[in-house]
Formats: structure tokens, sequence, C-alpha cells
């Protein structure tokens, strides 16, 4: 592509013209208009009148005093391939616009050729952080269009794995946002814990990141034996870790001048953006599925859910860390109270049957011919069900037209909303603050751009 | 099922779609103003908005007095002090489809309806900014639609001969 006759200053042009978005992207003062910048400076709020003081905004820089430039889509602190443009104004962010789909793979596309059986291996991938949560997301709309219930052993065993799998995406997230903030041995210290529910993960599902563990039915397999012993150790060293990173970070001047106080977000303006999550219960609202419109068997078991009160970025970090207590919590009881029974439901329409059956009755062998090859039907109607992801709230919109396939398959992605206040907590920010307002707002960009 | 909004729009059909959600089927015309009302009635969230491309099934089941068209947005609001969920669909069209953006409402809804806009062509009138956001700007049709075939593309790069 690049010839090497072309000068440098040309090449610029070209390097632009390449990755141009177009109208996706920020525009420069000089062709956007006073309405439309009045709307950007109030973040992308671009509502009149709710945050912007007129007072606020100076309408009168010129394009030569401020600078747009990109950040991403390869920057490593983006988590992946998001594109941020930034309008500086020396170290200042004025104005800032995510540019996303990078990683668009058209999965809600693929979830309409794929069948239900199949289903659960597409979703999983989109937030690869979380599969369990996807999975549950979508098994439970199936269920609830098949209006079929799920074993009591299978609703224990769900809830087990969400909570470690939360406690895995939130380590994760402690892990790489020490690593943007330079406290690097954080990083290590996240990834060697998560690394225990992997473990237990691939113990019982037989893989480690995009499970397919949770489908249509209950789950894939049974808990492996001695799984009690497992899992009592994760707990046991994971809640005694969480003091190691309590006293690593949460005291530490560094990390507190990076965190306290920056990049606040209101109650209000979180509720207008959709916003949910850890980042919504920052600003105070006690909002988490679980326990306001609890599913599983969220009712059954003790937990607290964690607010902040100011949503800046150290109220994020304290919920995170605090939530990783409050699943040990979950995941202890879950121990305790695990009853014994199918871990599938029985249906020969919806569960396959077990090996063995195939080779002594016909009629297994047909139930299992037909599930793997056409899947079973769904009958007509479209639901909403939405759970609580580490993110915060993953909805699955299913439209089923009777047929073995979902007509259309909606993922209400929390990161995909979230990130819409980015621009919002970035603004009158520094470049660097920009760092830690992308790794507290955490975005998946799998599960962004799906 | 719930009760509408006092200030609901006149003659707005409702239905139990599926337990514990309120479906409501406004037109077009009644589509902005009940929102509004849902919003005055604590639904502080607008969670979540998608479009549906019903071109395989214009004659659908839905309730008397609603004609499906080949369009749907389908609208998910949220009342955390009441913890309700209330559904709302509405016919979109079935030729270049237009619908009011909900964007002065629910200022969340702005990289929704951007995606809806992007995978199914819909026009929302009054959004800020309502340019693709998953697909690159230069791409031609809106995947998600029905007679946009999978695979229709096979991989795209920019400089990239394609089929097109």
């Amino acid at each position: 592509m690049s010839d090497p006759t072309i000068r440098v200053a040309d090449r610029i042009d070209l390097l632009a013209a390449e990755t141009s978005e177009g109208a996706q992207g920020l525009q420069s003062r000089s062709v956007t208009n006073t309405d439309e910048l009045g709307r950007e400076f109030g973040a992308v709020l671009r509502q009149s009148d709710l945050t912007l003081d007129p007072n606020d905004v100076d309408f009168d820089r010129r394009d030569d005093e401020t600078m747009i430039i990109n950040m991403g889509p390869a920057h490593p602190s983006t988590h992946g391939v998001l594109r941020l443009m930034l309008e500086l104004d020396g170290e200042f962010v004025l104005r800032t616009k995510p540019i996303i789909g990078y990683l668009h793979t058209g999965m809600e596309k693929t979830g309409e050729v794929l069948s239900y059986v199949q289903g659960g291996t597409n979703v999983t991938r989109m937030d690869y952080l979380s599969p369990i949560a996807n999975e549950l997301g979508y098994s439970m709309a199936v269920e609830k269009l098949l209006s079929i219930e799920v074993p009591e052993r299978a609703v224990w065993i769900r809830m087990l794995m969400a909570e470690l799998n939360r406690i895995a995406s939130h380590l994760v997230w402690m892990a790489t946002n020490g690593m943007d903030l330079g406290a690097t041995s954080m990083m290590i210290y996240g990834f060697r814990e998560r690394e225990l529910i992997l473990a237990f993960f691939e113990k019982t599902a037989g893989l480690r990141l995009n499970l397919n563990y949770v489908r249509p039915g209950g789950v894939a397999a049974d808990l492996p034996d001695g799984w009690e012993d497992d899992v009592l150790v994760i707990c046991d060293t994971i809640y005694e870790r969480t003091f190691e990173y309590d006293e690593l970070l949460t005291g530490q001047p560094i990390f507190r001048g990076r965190m306290v106080g920056v990049a606040p977000i209101s109650a209000e303006e979180a509720l207008a953006l959709g916003v949910t999550g850890p980042l919504l219960r920052s600003t105070g609202v006690p909002w988490d599925l679980r326990r306001s419109m609890p599913y599983l068997a969220y009712d059954q078991v003790e937990f607290d859910v964690i607010v902040g009160t100011y949503g800046d970025n150290f109220d994020r970090y304290a919920i995170r860390l605090n939530e990783i207590r409050e699943s040990v919590r979950i995941v202890r009881q879950c121990l305790e109270k695990m009853p014994s029974g199918d871990y599938r439901s029985q249906d020969p329409k919806i569960t396959p049957p077990p090996r063995a059956r195939i080779d002594e009755s016909m009629e297994a062998l047909i139930h299992h011919f037909k599930l793997f090859t056409e899947g079973f039907h769904v009958p007509v109607g479209e639901v909403y069900s939405a759970i609580e992801s580490p993110r915060g709230e993953l909805g699955c919109y299913l439209v089923s037209d009777g047929g073995p396939k979902p007509y259309r398959l909606h993922v209400r992605a929390p990161s995909f909303v979230n990130l819409q206040a980015v621009p919002l907590l970035m603004r009158g920010g520094s470049v660097s603050d920009a760092i830690t307002v992308i790794s507290t707002v955490d975005p998946i960009m799998g599960e962004v751009d799906r | 099922m719930i009760p509408l909004p006092l200030t609901a729009p006149p003659g707005v059909v409702t239905s139990d779609v599926l337990a514990s959600d309120l479906g409501c089927f406004p037109t077009l015309e009644q589509y902005f103003g009940l929102i509004a009302a849902f919003k005055a009635e604590d639904f502080e969230m607008c969670v979540d908005l998608c479009g549906v491309d019903y071109l395989e099934h214009l004659d659908r089941p839905l309730p008397e007095g609603v004609s499906g068209t080949r369009f749907e947005i389908v609208v998910n609001l949220l009342s955390l002090s009441k913890k309700l969920r209330v559904r709302v669909r509405v016919q979109a069209g079935n030729e270049d489809p237009e619908v009011p953006s909900l964007f002065t409402l629910y200022p969340g809804t702005e990289a929704m309806e951007r995606e809806a806009f992007d995978l199914f062509g819909v026009i929302f009138t009054g959004h800020p900014d309502l340019t693709r956001i998953l697909m690159p700007e230069d791409w031609e049709g809106h995947p998600l639609r029905k007679d946009y075939a999978v695979g229709k593309v096979p991989v795209q790069f920019k400089d990239t001969p394609g089929p097109r």
C-alpha cells in the first residue's frame, strides 16, 4: 500500500484518509456548529437543557488552539479496540467521542442462523470476561419462551458459577486497573487469583473462557467430584487476598490521588444515560437486579448491595472490590445450600439424552439426532429477560417465530450503554485521568461491538 | 397488568405480551407522547431500544387494532422506584421507516438509536448525530435486515475489491 517514494508529508494525509471514520469521528470546531458544540460540551448528554451551563462553554476557541488526537484503537489502556477522539487544550480534555465497531463481528446476525442449542456458543463470546452471565441471560430468555422450569440444583449451580465468574471478572478489572495506574504488581496478583477460578471452570465445563456451560434447560454438566473442596479453597484464598489488595491499593497515596474525586458522575446523569452496574451504584443508587428483581435463587441468599456516594473513580473501585467479597459470601451459601437432584431439565425435547442411552433406546437416538440437527422448536413470542452481569444489566431480547432458530436475538450489552458516560466523565480532566476513566467504566469491547 | 399513565395519548393498544411486562403498541403519532407519559410516571431509565425486521412475518399475531409493518422498534423502559418494566413496540413502517427520536427524553438512547439506524436503516428524526456506529461509514446496506444475506460480503478491508 505505502509507496516509499511518497513524501512523509503526503503520507500523513494518506494515513488520515485511511483511518478516517468520516462523520462518526469527532469533528473540528470550524465545521461544528455552535449548537452541536454546546451539546457536545455537555458531553454526549447532548441534551440542550440537562447539564449544559452556557457560562461553562467557551465557543470562541479557534481550531488552532485545540488539538484533536486519537487514542486507540490499539492503545494498551483502552482494553481492546476502543478508539477515542479527544479534543485537547494542552493536557486537558475538552470533548471526547468514543468510536466503536472495530470488533463488530455481527454476532446478532449470526445468532439468527444458529439454532437455540448452538446459540450458547455464540453469546458466550460477547462479554468474554463473564461468559456465564451471557449464557445465563440467553438461556433464561429461551426458557421463558419455552415456559419450562429448571431443576433446583441447576439453579444453584448457575448461581454458583455466575458468582465465581463475577469474582473472576472483577479480578481482571482490578488487575488491568492496577496496570493502567502503574501498579503493575496488581496485574500479576489479579490474574493469579483468577487462575484458581478458571481452573475450576475447566474442571467443571471443560473450557476456561467461552464455556457454553449454562444451556437452555439447565447446565451442561454436573459439578465434578470434590467440587466443595475446590470452591472452599477459592473462597478462602480470594477473600483473604482482597485484604492484600486493600493494603496494596486502597490506602496508597498515589493510587488515591488518581482515583479519589476524579471523574465524578451524578445519579441523575447516570440514570439519564441508562448506565447500570457498578457505575450506577457508585452514584448511590442501590440498583442491583439480583436484589431488586431477583432471578435464580438470589432471594434465598444473603448479600449486601454495595453503593458509593460520590460516583467518582474511587467509589467504582471500592464497589468492585467489595463485590468480590459479597460474591464470596454468596458462593459460600451456595456451597451450604446446594440441593441434590438433576442438573438439567429431563424434558427429552430440550435436553439431549445421556450418551449411554443412545445405544439402548431408539427413542433416545431420535431425540439426539433431532436436537443436534434441527434443534428444538420454541413457541411464537418475544421476551426480554435481564440479569445483573458484572458490568450492569445484561438483557436478552428474543423473538421467536416458532422455528428452531431465533428470529431476532438482541443483547442489551451493559458496556455498550455505559460507554456513553465516557465523554461526560472525561470532560475537563487531564489525559492521564482519561486513562483511569476508561478503566473504571470497564467496557468490554467484545460486548460493545458484538 | 398495570394501567397506562393518565397522561398517555388516548387509544394506545396494550396487551400482556409475556408475564410481568406490560406491552404497549402505540402508533407512530402516539409513540413519543406515550414514552413521555411513562417518563413522567417514574420510568427513569430507557434500558433498551432495538429494531426488528419482520420481513418474513408481516402477518404475525398482534393485538386487535394493530397492523404489523415490516420494521418494529422495541423500547424497554424500567422504573427503579416501582420495580417495573414496560415494553413499547411501535410499528415503524414498511419502506424507509422513520421514528421520532427519544433523545430529548432519555439521552441514553443516543447510541442505541444509532445502532438501530446502522443495522436496520430506521431514521430517528430529531437525533443529534445519526451516523453509523458499528459499521464503517462507507458501508452499503443495513446488515440486520432480513434481505441482507449472511456472509454477503466475505471479508471487508478498505481497498479490497469486494463483490459490491
